[in-house]
């Protein structure tokens, strides 16, 4: 791990002195020396407005980035070893735990982070995996939902994502999720608040540049949750989102609804590509 | 009597000069987005202005422009750097940008600092709620000429 940690500081020395330092540097990540993760690919075509995109460690100090290379530094596991006891724990009017029907999360679920939110042909609905989540607890356990964003629901996405790590982003934007996938669009688009920012404004038009100490990333979400070293703890997609239109002094939107699983469906597919790191380690 | 036609007299060629302050939605731009009068009625004061565009509580102008004579830490790159910006501009056309950029530049990021209305979903400044009654701009008709003063310093050496 020292090894690693120096190797990569290196690199982001000569980064900073050949003055590519505003833009994504050229890290790689690997975790735990085995799990390579792509921060990097071509855009998505439904993406006009990028020609590549980059995962948000490429932005990030080099001792953040190395936090999340090794699972014994990321300090998102201690969430993802609470949450798998949960999953192995009998909760709920049905007498089951979600290994009764899933068994073992790193076999059942692998995949699943990569290809959500994603439409649900029996409930009709686009799903995040939080609202997927809750389903699975209130209709199969007769538990208890989890609060959109507390810390049992991010613990959960978090361990979900686990097996998913490493493999592409690929959500789907056609079919019966295209009218949501639109909405998504419109919104990153629109500009809120008295600040008058849309999500494009920083995130399309100016990453790799600083707002103030802010440096300004391509917003992407397959990070998801995120240990953030600003709160201390995961974070939830739809939290990062009611925090980023609150701050354009506008009046923001709920974690769960409409509004923002549309936008969750949308930011997600422009990241198509990109390897699924959650749960991420950012500042 | 003389007095008062004194006083009369100077009460009118005030009102002309100066209907202070400008309210935010009786600004007059120019085709090209400047602002010919100071917005308050009076002088700016440049010292003030620096304060305002390094204060995050304020105008925090550094969080998007480099300027180099401020002692702000992390200055920002969104914007251009505002070194020698008033041999660039007058000061008619800097009051513009900062009062509404994008009477200058359309579709520019920057955020109108002396506008109220026209906004999506206005909130109660950063609480994420809904805005109660009428916004107050970002700025007031002098913190602008403070900072309109400010930029007018900045010429290079």
């Amino acid at each position: 791990m020292l090894r690693r940690t120096t190797t990569i500081l290196a690199a982001g020395l000569v980064a900073v002195a050949t003055g590519a330092w505003s833009d994504a540097d050229d890290n790689e990540l690997v975790v735990n020396d085995e799990i390579e993760i792509t921060t990097q690919a071509a855009a998505p075509a439904h993406v006009e407005g990028l020609s590549e995109i980059y995962s948000g460690w490429r932005f990030r100090e080099v001792d953040t980035q190395a936090a999340q290379m090794d699972d014994f530094d990321n300090p998102a596991f201690l969430a993802v070893d609470a949450a798998q006891i949960k999953w192995d724990t009998v909760e709920g009017e049905a007498g089951k735990s979600c290994a009764s029907c899933h068994d073992d999360v790193m076999e059942s679920m692998k995949g699943v982070r990569a290809v959500y939110p994603k439409w649900n042909e029996t409930a009709g609905e686009v799903r995040t995996l939080a609202m997927q989540i809750n389903a699975c607890r209130t209709e199969n356990l007769k538990a208890e939902a989890y609060g959109y964003t507390s810390n049992d629901m991010t613990a959960m996405e978090a361990l979900i994502s686990v097996p998913s790590r490493g493999m592409p982003m690929d959500v789907a934007i056609d079919g019966p999720v295209q009218s949501t996938w639109e909405q998504g669009k419109e919104m990153y688009y629109t500009r809120y608040g008295q600040l008058e920012l849309s999500c494009s404004n920083c995130h399309e038009d100016n990453y790799g540049n600083y707002i103030r100490a802010d440096h300004l990333s391509q917003g992407q979400t397959n990070g998801f949750p995120v240990y953030r070293l600003k709160n201390t703890k995961l974070n939830q997609v739809q939290d990062r989102f009611k925090g980023c239109i609150r701050d354009t002094r506008a009046e923001t939107f709920n974690p769960g609804s409409p509004e923002f699983v549309a936008l969750e469906l949308y930011v997600a597919s422009r990241g198509n590509g990109l390897g699924v790191e959650a749960p991420s380690v950012r500042n | 009597m003389r007095l008062s036609t004194l006083t009369l007299a100077m009460t009118l060629a005030a009102g002309v000069a100066y209907a202070n302050p400008v309210a935010p939605g009786d600004v007059s731009y120019t085709e090209y987005g400047a602002i010919e009068a100071s917005l308050s009625g009076a002088p700016g004061d440049a010292v003030n202005g620096a304060s305002v565009a390094s204060s995050r509580a304020m105008g925090n102008c550094v969080a998007c422009h480099k300027v180099s004579s401020l002692d702000a830490a992390f200055q920002g790159e969104v914007g251009p750097s505002l070194d020698g910006v008033a041999d660039r501009w007058s000061e008619s056309e800097l009051r513009g940008i900062v009062a509404n950029a994008k009477k200058t530049y359309e579709g520019t990021i920057m955020p109108s600092f002396y506008k109220i209305s026209g906004f999506v979903r206005p909130g109660d400044a950063f609480t994420g709620k809904a805005a109660q009654g009428e916004l107050d701009p970002l700025l007031s008709a002098q913190q602008i000429e403070d900072v309109v003063a400010f930029l007018m310093t900045l010429k290079a050496q």
